[in-house]
């Protein structure tokens, strides 16, 4: 067999498809960063416990920190860089500006790409640990949203307002669905 | 990390192709376990097989009511399928209960399986550690154990299997599925998972590389009342220091059919056996949901600082037994 450390892929991020060539170890988070400087994606344990490095694959949450690059070739990425529309935030950025849900922002990137998915799967009814029961439907509360929001740690503990914005945001979009 | 050659296979057949009589590879599922344990330098493949798209990621129904879960379906997927949901609820709250949202996105069912367990020295290579290094000896048996097994363990390893799904699956009498270049075979989960014995370095009974491609749950009626209890150091994204999936069929007052098994007590998800057997045919009362857990708990053998796991797994028996009751009054 022929020996390949590295491989060539595209990586569709943002949109835009970009070809590079990898080494077999990088991360997903390594390569945003490292290689296409998309900087917003942050790395904070690099070992799948605090959710800073979280992203959309082919929209639905991950922890870039644990995907391998080579692994995501010809999935959809989508980083916090990715969520505006031009000028205009996307409503969950909207909500966390609004509402304060942040302090030093570091891990922030990282709760707004979470909680974007967050009210897609209760969108598609998906229940969590907080579910009384889960052959039902759950609810859009802020027990619901706590523990579905618990794989991103905020160092500075801005949780209450991180809660309230993806509440506000999670019942806006349950309006207007 | 070292370097690793990369391969993705397009079938399962493939992909057991492409692993066998390469010993330094490994499957690379949802990588949430591997890619850690490769940062750790625990583990150090030389090729990596990505199993991620092959077409195992769904959940077939038989007609006698049997579902057989595919190996790469994530366990957000299987945990959101509404047969898992209403037939078998303790296990999509078992999956429910582990990791995060986002793990649970990446992370595969054989993946899950073959998880390895969160001692600390497993994953420290300054450390003895049998697991890691057979005949290097157990940091854990005199040092930091407040989260190791109190069943089943021996002194060359005390450590515990720390999959929540494994434990409703272990309930509900489970069967691996898996593909060797021989063909294909059926492992019990009761005979998956080896006892400790002196060779903690060998957890499973599946053949050097074995593709597992998939699992499959009997029929169970009593399974569509059942629950996954779980108790941590907080509230959410943290391992167990004791859990249990139990289910319950009571008539007139009498246990006519019971499943449990515990999770974070030993090297493998514990099915309680003698629990079971002590309640079948006797009142569903909590006398009898205590004495029960007593017959199962009579074999532990707690170390110097995991000796709460007794009390707590008890009266985890205790409380969902008798909620399991109530709720079908
Ligand atoms: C921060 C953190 C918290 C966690 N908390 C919990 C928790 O509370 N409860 C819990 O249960 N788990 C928890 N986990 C563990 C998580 O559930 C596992 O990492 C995950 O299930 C592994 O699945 P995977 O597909 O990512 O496996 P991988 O990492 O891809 O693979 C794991 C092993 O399985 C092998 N493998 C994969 N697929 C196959 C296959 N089809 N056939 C044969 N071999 C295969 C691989 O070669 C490897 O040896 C946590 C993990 C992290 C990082
Ligand atoms: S308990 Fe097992 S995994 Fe932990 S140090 Fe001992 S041998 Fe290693
Ligand atoms: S950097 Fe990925 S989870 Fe912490
Ligand atoms: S705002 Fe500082 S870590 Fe969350």
């Amino acid at each position: 067999m022929t020996s390949t450390r590295s491989t060539e892929i595209s990586l569709r991020v943002n949109g835009e498809t970009h070809s590079l060539t990898v080494d077999n170890r990088t991360t997903l988070l390594d390569a945003l960063r490292e290689r296409l400087d998309l900087t917003g994606t942050k790395k904070g344990c690099d070992q799948g416990q605090c959710g800073a490095c979280t992203v959309l694959l082919d929209r639905q949450r991950v922890n870039s920190c644990l995907q391998l690059a080579v692994a995501a070739e010809g999935r959809d990425v989508t980083t916090i860089e990715g969520l505006a529309d031009g000028e205009e935030l996307h409503p969950v950025q909207q909500a966390f500006v609004d509402l304060d849900g942040y302090q030093c922002g570091y891990c922030t990137p990282g709760q707004i790409c979470s909680a974007v998915a967050v009210i897609e799967e209760l969108a598609r009814e998906w229940p969590s640990a907080a579910t009384d029961d889960v052959r039902r439907p759950p609810a859009v509360s802020e027990e619901e949203i706590r523990e579905r929001m618990s794989g991103n740690l905020c160092r500075c503990g801005a949780y209450v307002n991180i809660v309230r914005a993806v509440t506000q945001a999670a019942k806006n979009e349950q309006v207007n669905a | 990390m070292r370097e690793f050659d990369y391969r993705r296979a397009a079938d399962a057949h493939e992909a057991v192709a492409l692993l066998s009589g390469e010993p330094e590879a490994r499957f690379l599922g949802g990588g949430t376990n591997l890619v850690d344990l490769m940062k750790t330098g625990v583990e150090n493949p030389a090729l990596l097989v990505d199993v991620r798209g092959l077409p195992l990621d769904r959940i077939e129904v038989a007609g006698d009511g049997a579902l057989t879960i595919g190996a790469t379906m994530t366990n957000s997927d299987l945990a959101a399928h509404p047969e898992v949901r209403h037939r078998y609820p303790a296990l999509a709250e078992a999956v429910l209960a582990g990791a995060s949202g986002q793990l649970r996105n990446m992370a595969t069912v054989g993946g899950n399986l073959l998880q390895r367990t969160r001692c600390g020295y497993f994953t420290d290579l300054s450390r003895p550690c049998n697991k890691r290094e057979p005949g290097s000896g157990c940091s854990a048996l005199n040092g930091e154990h407040h989260n190791h097994a109190i069943l089943g363990w021996s002194e060359h390893c005390v450590a515990t299997n720390p999959s929540d799904m494994a434990v409703a699956l272990a309930a509900f009498d489970a069967v691996v599925r898996v593909l060797t270049p021989e063909g294909s075979a059926e492992i019990p989960l009761a005979d998956f998972y080896l006892p400790v014995g002196d060779t903690p370095h060998r957890e499973t009974a599946l053949p050097d590389g074995a593709l597992i491609t998939g699992v499959t749950l009997p029929a169970a009626p009593v399974a569509a009342r059942s629950r996954y209890r779980k108790v941590r150091e907080r509230a959410s994204y943290a391992f167990a220091n004791g859990s249990i999936a139990a289910a319950l069929h009571v008539e007139d007052g009498t246990v006519r059919d019971v499943r449990i098994a515990f999770g974070a007590v030993a090297s493998r998800p514990w099915r309680a056996r003698e629990a079971e057997r002590a309640l079948i045919g006797g009142p569903a009362t909590p006398e009898a949901f205590a004495a029960a857990a007593d017959a199962e708990l009579a074999a532990a053998r707690p170390l110097a600082h995991n000796g709460y796991k007794v009390p707590l797994i008890r009266n985890l028996v205790v409380s969902t037994l008798t909620e399991l009751q109530e709720a079908a009054r």
